[in-house]
């Protein structure tokens, strides 16, 4: 594992510092603060990316299908080096690159763009076809949605081809704060596990079991961590 | 067409590693050869028309140029937001191949009707429409759309000239010079317009790609600020572009198509080209009392003299 390094002075202690440099988005707040556990280790433990080399195969490529409340993906991403933090006070300014939903030809580092739901993770299966097609097969995609998210059809013709097309390279890491507003009963998790997907469910706070729920094998499935906050 | 666009995107698969070809249950069987021999870039989604666009999404920013195919109305207008974001907003390119356009499947009904596809791709930047009016032009822009980057949409039919009409270039063709009025004719009308127009002191421009509309040519060949345009999709469709080439003249012009209006009948397609005045017959009739309607109220057409 190459993982993004943590750049001097920047650690997971920082992250509340560098969201309270964004502000006027209030409204999405909840969901900010939903995703930056897993975006951290993903980003500290899992991803391969390298923002000097963005380009350097192999690598992994993270959608961030839920587009909503990118204040911990911004902080994260400038931990990281992707974004400098003097553009975080901007956030949401008419010429910042930094919008309430992500714009992939605007962030450094975004490879989505984002915002309306039920979209990430169909790209990401395209994605997965495409590294498959294209022979490279130590590429991974990752793509974190929520439960409310779910509610998209969209996202459920993604769960059933993806599972049936055995798409080992993807990863979908669903945060699971309770929004969807009929639930999913049973947990969301059968819905991908009918589908022949490697699933599992835990702590979306607890960082050593995060990395494990990402690490553990699943030959010729993808893989569905459902993260609970 | 569609059987030409089977073969040459098989052709295309064989040739360039980067073609990909994403379907979703329709004309899926006529590629089981090509599937056979590149598995992993034939790839039937099954009735998963949202997957369809997004998936060409994603292999479009994995490096592949992604060929997506389907009927038009479940191509463009049901995934409508997928084009807009997965493709537009992304910044990733692919090319769309519909089949069935407007009225092609007739017996079908309304359901299986898109007559508002190149409309509703007209709201959206950047993107090349085809409107073939013969399988030798489809195979054409096909092939320059696979070895591109750009966002392309190939709208097949069963509607085609007697032969190709244009193979050369991408604007707008001069097939008759006259000056009392220039009318477009898009696709496959060329014939029914060139039928229609027999004895008529009028332009007729052939328009194969109407996005980007060709200015230049219409702007160049324009005798008279008099256009008609007769497109085989929802009338009017471009008429804004008209508009806009001669904002600095007085003009008139009209828009000939499939009328919004449902028409709820089944039948043939030549059926419903007749019941929405596209027959050569009705066209030669509507383009006549259209210019007359002109002269016959004063506003009689500039001379090419006063236009200079």
């Amino acid at each position: 594992m190459n993982e993004a390094s943590t750049l001097p002075g920047y650690t997971y202690d920082d992250l509340p510092g560098l969201m309270a440099l964004m502000t006027g988005d209030e409204k999405h707040d909840l969901a900010a603060e939903s995703t930056l556990d897993v975006l951290w280790v993903l980003y500290d433990r899992v991803l391969r990316i390298n923002p000097a080399q963005a380009d350097a195969e192999p690598r992994d490529r993270f959608y961030l299908s839920k587009g909503h409340g990118p204040m911990a993906f911004y902080a994260i991403l400038t931990a990281k080096g992707f974004i400098d933090a003097s553009e975080l006070p901007r956030y949401g300014q008419f010429d910042s690159v930094l919008g309430q939903h992500p714009d992939r030809n605007l962030v450094r580092g975004a490879e989505i763009s984002s915002g309306s739901l039920g979209h990430g993770l169909p790209i990401a299966v395209g994605t997965a076809l495409g590294l498959r097609a294209v022979g490279l097969t130590d590429d991974r995609v990752f793509v974190l949605t929520g439960d409310g998210e779910l509610d998209e059809g969209s996202g459920h013709e993604a769960i059933a081809f993806a599972g049936r097309a055995g798409l080992e390279a993807l990863h979908c890491v669903v945060v699971d704060n309770s929004s969807a507003t009929y639930g999913w009963p049973g947990g969301i998790e059968t819905r991908f596990a009918a589908e022949g997907w490697s699933v599992t469910r835990g702590s979306g706070r607890d960082h050593d079991a995060l990395e494990a729920a990402f690490a553990a094998p699943h030959p010729g499935r993808p893989r569905a961590v459902i993260a609970v906050v | 067409m569609r059987q030409r666009f089977v073969r040459v995107a098989g052709e295309l698969l064989d040739t360039d590693p980067r073609v990909a070809v994403l379907l979703a249950d329709i004309t899926a069987g006529e590629f089981d050869a090509a599937r056979d021999r590149h598995p992993d870039r034939v790839v039937n989604l099954g009735i998963r028309e949202q997957l369809l666009i997004s998936a060409a999404s994603g292999m479009a920013l994995a490096g592949m140029r992604p060929i997506a195919h389907t009927f038009a109305s479940f191509l463009v207008e049901r995934p409508f937001e997928q084009i807009k974001l997965d493709l537009n907003h992304q910044g990733a390119g692919a090319v769309l191949v519909s089949s069935g356009a407007s009225f092609d499947y007739s017996s079908s009904g309304r359901t299986h009707q898109a007559p508002g596809d190149v409309a509703l791709l007209g709201t959206l930047p950047g993107w090349t429409v085809h409107v073939p009016g013969h399988p030798d032009e489809a195979e054409r822009m096909l092939r320059a759309a696979a070895v591109s980057n750009g966002l392309v949409y190939l709208r097949l039919s069963v509607l085609a000239n007697a032969g190709p009409l244009a193979v050369r270039r991408l604007g707008f063709t001069v097939l008759r010079s006259g000056t009392l009025a220039t009318i477009v004719a898009v696709g496959p009308l060329a014939d029914a317009v060139i039928e229609a127009t027999a004895g008529m002191d009028v332009t007729v421009l052939y328009a194969p790609t109407i996005r980007p509309f060709d200015r230049q040519t219409l702007r160049a060949t324009l005798v008279a600020p008099v256009v008609v345009l007769v497109e085989p999709y929802l009338a009017g469709t471009s008429l804004a572009d008209v508009a806009d080439a001669l904002a600095d003249l007085p003009h008139r012009s009209l828009g000939l198509g499939v009328a919004r209006d449902e028409l709820r009948r089944y039948g043939t397609p030549l059926e419903h080209l007749a019941a929405h005045g596209l027959d050569p017959a009705s066209l030669r009739q509507r383009i006549t009392g259209f210019l007359d309607s002109g002269q016959a109220d004063g506003r009689r057409p500039m001379l090419a003299r006063s236009l200079a």
